[in-house]
């Protein structure tokens, strides 16, 4: 199946929030609230009547509790009319990715001109919730009438009533195969013989990648963010410059306990972040005079053994290069959602090697080596965090920023998926010059 | 005379529903025709009793406003007041004796003598929607409820709260109105119909109020808490300003105990406060305000997007401001670190206004931008800059800014010292430069001088003039002269203060003489309020242009002693509030006051002589509004028509005489 056919799909611009390192406290933003703060300058600065959007896409894992939809709750609260519809995609850490790519069949078939597809994420906010036991004994205590019969109920609570539901640990967990995604790296690196030394290096250098970009200014498509107590948060704040492999060999492995080798310092941060995208047909860019950065090309899915999830990106890309018929060497850069840094790792050495690549991929040989000078160049989730839902926006985002940057021709972004699924979207520069569209 | 205000619906129950529909009117006001026509329906009930009677209103989102305020001016004495408050009382006594169950089905403002009516009916039913407010103001308009609402009010709700709302004059939710049982049910709107038919249907008993509320309106008690009462009131209002609330504590302390002699008193005691001078200046007052209102009601200017440069005190309260009212806003500071305050600022303006309703504070919050980068100038309708006071920035910043503007836009300056013409001199398009000065506080003063250059396009004063109205404020356009109207008035008022405190008379004397005159708050009080470098810098443009030397005391001024916001000015300040010498006095406050008052009605005429705006009553409405000017006075050109205009001159005379040349009657006293 060609998924060429239909109408050319642009992408104009984009925008999103630093992303805040989860600090174990209720962050200051709840997901909807970072949403809007992202897509308020982005919206402001083009000049296409907000009833020309023809519908919003978000993608989020874990909305705040007062955001069922909450696609349809940030579309609102922009402003954008009643009229247009606005609907929310789950597909866990690729959520953000969902929503651009439900956005792209959509234009390409022309079913729609102008989409706002984002991702977002409040992973300090995911709710905690009462367990069974306790939800059970609410039933009771409000079918209690009288004063008797409430203490008696009173009188039957116990501690274990007490323990709570933390979604973020459930929602980080493969049921399926009761994995936790941390095990599933450490079965990663145990498969691909990667050792802590080298996940360490990796996260070193997305630090320091991360920590450049930023001075160099390539973060633009950062969005100040204001709370209601007078701070402001301009930055991506989990970077660490001075990261050093000696300050991370010092942390404890946080999942295989003990004997493991993947830590905190070498795994995604937890953090909370919003992304958005702004996606036009041909007509809709002559109509609006809109500046371009991008075209999609086509997008893919995969699906794999969730016990190695880690490997999707791989898996999903596969058939895209096949598709164009590309090598290697036809992308100019690469970005991988790091999610652990053994799991990107994992992806680079399987297409090296022919055995992985015949019998997983239906590849006659290896693929080949992604040049590391071309992947991840301004860091990547080790770094800056990886607030599942809205990573996928972000990497597409900086990767147009980076082809943008760079001259480049061709951009590849990809990314791992809770459940043991990949996901990728190939991206061609649009851009005319070297600089962002006033 | 007959306007055909009323029309009556009878359903299948015999329920007769009367709907109130003034022809040609935005509101219903309860009229002299209407209460005569309605008098006559319910006459007719009498001998063709309904099952039961409903009062609704057909207006969208109003029910009644309360009587028609013009109505009062036209009051020649006290037999014509009386003879007016008599025909509400004949009408209310007739409703209330009605034998069948009658109910007041309220949605929208209820105001005044629409409220009232409710209370003779036996049932108030009203919609819990933002837009009912219920209330008694008339104390604003320097009378009390002259309808029977004092006695009616208090038997449904017991003397505290009903004296509560009616000492105040404020308007309550329909949730406030029901916790102190001013009305019996709140419902949504969609089901308002049905309460008001169950009630009409099943006229349910009211529950007796509690026996504490009872008592507190027994002959015992009554004096004791009236005394407390009068206390209170006089921290705001002093007895011969303001005799009205007086009156109504009176009313209540004697006849509380006699339903009917107490709303004959009532009548009385109205008809008397009717006809003061008071009365008759809150009610000018009220027509001031509307006048103002009217005033951006030329041009239709629909503004879509607000940018405002500067994100400090007032361009930050600004900004905030309109979120408040609607609008979608811009707010541009130098950097993140500045705009964190902003809208940290704007978090204390919104919880101001929206109590704890979270989802409104939430959608200004969403309405409010910040915006480091400008991004806001090319989309917006309106753009107010309201950085410091420096022309050459200014003026650098309007010529950047303004190719990046919509061709339709217009620029709005909150500077308060720069001449307008230095301004817009740097534009491609001078006339869309116009002055738009607020006051501080913003979320507070209701005025906003609209300041219109040589160069101003009359559209743009025009669009300017209705963007003032269409954020809820006053506007008023001014001439591009030094100080504008406010300042200018203003600043020999306290130019004055300041030199007899040089000359060794206590603040707190000046300020005294001023506040007894029934000012808001002395000037020197004031002063260190708005800020000694503000108000130095104020009175520097001012005596180049109009010649007004500086007093000593503000030549030189330390930076610890800004005022307020330093901690000490004249005052020193303990917890925001300025510590005070009870013990202060000089020998002659009459001449204080007199120096006081005398220099602001000076320079009052010197603006009508001018034209600083265009006539008389806008003077007094600006001053009014702008400085808080003793409202009862009616503001000062009518203060100085009512005092003798020959008698205010001998006044000048003599403190000429006496302090020099700053006392000479300014020409305009002719134009008078």
């Amino acid at each position: 199946m060609s998924n060429e056919s239909g109408r050319k799909v642009y992408i104009v611009d984009g925008s999103r929030t630093p992303q805040l390192k989860s600090r174990g406290k209720v962050g200051p933003f709840s997901a909807g609230d970072l949403a809007v703060a992202a897509a308020k300058p982005l919206l402001l600065r083009h000049n296409f009547p907000l009833e020309a959007i023809d519908e919003v896409i978000l993608g989020c894992m874990m909305p705040g509790e007062r955001e069922a939809n909450v696609g349809r709750v940030v579309a609102l609260r922009l402003g954008i009319p009643q009229s247009v519809p606005a609907w929310t995609v789950q597909r866990n850490c690729a959520s953000g990715m969902q929503s651009v790519d439900s956005a792209f069949k959509n234009i390409r078939n022309g079913d729609a001109d102008l989409i706002l597809a984002g991702g977002v994420e409040s992973m300090s906010r995911a709710p905690v919730l009462f367990n069974h036991t306790m939800v059970n004994w609410l039933g009771d205590f409000m079918r209690a009438r009288s004063l008797g019969q409430k203490l008696k109920t009173i009188s039957q609570l116990r501690a274990k009533h007490f323990t709570p539901v933390i979604s973020l640990i459930h929602g980080l967990t493969d049921d399926t195969v009761g994995l936790n995604m941390g095990e599933t790296a450490e079965i990663i690196a145990e498969k691909f013989g990667i050792t802590r030394q080298q996940m360490d290096e990796y996260a070193m250098n997305s630090h320091h990648r991360l920590s450049k970009a930023h001075d160099a200014g390539y973060l633009d498509e950062i969005e100040v963010l204001y709370d209601e107590k007078g701070n402001f948060y301009d930055h991506d704040d989990g970077v660490r410059a001075d990261s050093s492999v000696e300050s991370l060999s010092k942390l404890r492995p946080a999942f295989d306990k003990k004997y493991g080798k993947v830590t905190a310092g070498n795994s995604a941060q937890i953090t909370d972040g919003a992304s958005w995208l702004l996606l036009a047909s041909e007509d809709a860019v002559k109509k609006y005079d809109l500046p371009v950065m991008a075209s999609i090309t086509d997008t893919q899915w995969a699906g794999l053994d969730p016990a190695v999830m880690g490997m999707g990106p791989v898996h999903a890309m596969t058939p895209i290069m096949q598709r164009h018929q590309l090598s290697i060497d036809d992308i100019d850069y690469w970005e991988i959602n790091e999610a652990f840094a053994t799991q990107v790792l994992g992806c680079v050495q399987a297409w090296q090697q022919d055995g992985y690549c015949q019998d997983n991929l239906h590849l006659d040989k290896a693929m080949g080596e992604i040049p590391y000078e071309k992947l991840n160049i301004d860091g990547g989730g080790v770094s800056l965090g990886h607030p599942v839902g809205a990573s996928g926006a972000r990497i597409i985002l900086h990767l147009c920023k980076i082809l943008q940057r760079t001259n480049g021709k061709q951009g590849m972004a990809s990314l791992c998926i809770g459940g043991g699924q990949g996901g990728a979207v190939l991206l061609q520069n649009e851009s005319t010059t070297n600089t962002e569209a006033a | 005379m007959s306007e055909n205000n009323w029309t009556i619906e009878h359903d299948d129950n015999n329920i007769a529903w009367v709907h109130f529909d003034s022809p040609g009117a935005s509101a219903n006001l309860l009229s002299q025709v209407a209460i005569k026509e309605l008098d006559n329906i319910i006459k007719d009930f009498e001998q063709n009793l309904p099952r039961a009677l409903v009062i609704l209103s057909d207006k969208k989102d109003s029910f009644i406003f309360g009587a028609d305020i013009k109505e009062f001016t036209a009051l020649e004495n006290k037999e014509q007041a009386l003879a007016f408050m008599h025909n509400g009382h004949d009408l209310m006594n007739r409703l209330e004796a009605l034998s069948c169950p009658t109910v007041s089905m309220i949605h929208g403002l209820c105001f005044g003598g629409g409220t009232e009516l409710s209370l003779a009916c036996n049932h108030i039913v009203a919609s819990d929607d933002k837009k009912t407010k219920i209330g008694l103001p008339e104390i604003k308009l320097g009378i009390h409820p002259g309808y029977g609402g004092t006695a009616r009010s208090i038997e449904r709700c017991g003397p505290l709260a009903a004296m509560n709302i009616m000492l105040t004059g404020r308007a309550l939710t329909a949730r406030s109105a029901k916790k102190i049982n001013l009305i019996d049910e709140m419902v949504p709107v969609r089901q308002l119909k049905a309460a008001a038919e169950y009630f009409a249907l099943n006229a349910p008993k009211r529950k007796q109020l509690p026996f504490l509320t009872r008592i507190t309106n027994s002959s015992l008690l009554r004096p004791l808490i009236a005394a407390q009462m009068r206390k209170q009131v006089a921290t705001k209002a002093k007895a011969e300003h303001y005799p009205a609330p007086y009156s109504l504590i009176d009313l209540w302390k004697k006849y509380a105990g006699n339903k009917k002699l107490m709303l004959e008193k009532e009548a009385m005691a109205v008809a008397d406060l009717a006809t003061t001078d008071t009365a008759r200046n809150l009610v000018r007052v009220f027509f001031l305000q509307e006048n103002l209102k009217s005033q951006g009601k030329q041009t239709d200017f629909d503004v879509k997007h607000v940018h405002v440069i500067g994100g400090g005190l007032m361009g930050g309260d600004i900004a905030s401001w309109c979120a408040i009212q609607g609008y979608s806003v811009t707010v541009q500071d130098q950097s993140p670190q500045a705009l964190a305050q902003t809208i940290k600022r704007a978090q204390y303006s919104f919880n101001k206004k929206f109590k704890r309703d979270r989802r409104a504070i939430r959608d200004a919050n969403d309405r409010l931008m910040a915006d480091h980068r400008g991004a806001g100038i090319p989309r917006a309708d309106i753009i107010i800059e309201a950085i410091f006071e420096d022309k050459d920035v200014k003026r650098t910043l309007y010529e950047s800014i303004e190719p990046r503007m919509k061709e339709s836009a217009i620029l709005a300056t909150n500077t308060s010292s720069i001449k307008l013409e230095d301004l817009s001199s740097c534009l491609k398009n001078p006339g869309r430069l116009v002055g738009l000065h607020f006051f501080n506080p913003v979320a507070l003063m209701p005025l906003v001088e609209i300041i219109r250059g040589n160069e101003t396009d009359e559209t743009v004063v025009q669009q300017a003039l209705a963007f003032g109205k269409n954020i809820g404020k006053l506007p008023l356009a001014v001439k591009s002269s030094p100080g504008f109207l406010v300042n200018r008035i203003l600043m020999p008022y306290i130019l004055e203060a300041v030199t007899m405190v040089d000359e060794g008379i206590p603040a707190e004397v000046i300020d005294k003489a001023a506040t007894d005159y029934g000012m808001p708050m002395g000037p020197i009080e004031l002063a260190d309020t708005v800020g000694l470098d503000i108000c130095k810098s104020v009175a520097n443009i001012l005596s180049e242009a109009l010649g007004m030397p500086l007093p000593d005391n503000l030549k030189q001024l330390s930076d610890k002693k800004l005022g307020k916001k330093t901690g000490e000015g004249f005052y020193q300040y303990k917890g925001n509030k300025p510590v005070k010498n009870k013990r202060a006095s000089y020998s002659d406050p009459q001449e204080v006051q007199d120096r006081l008052v005398m220099r602001l009605l000076n320079e009052a005429t010197a603006c009508l002589r001018e034209g600083i705006v265009e006539d008389k009553d806008l003077i007094d409405a600006g001053v009014i509004f702008g400085t808080g000017f003793a409202p009862f006075r009616g503001g000062p050109l009518e203060y100085i028509r009512s005092c003798g205009i020959d008698k205010l001159s001998q006044n000048m005379a003599s403190l000429q005489a006496k302090f020099g040349v700053r006392f000479e009657r300014d020409g305009g006293w002719d134009e008078l």
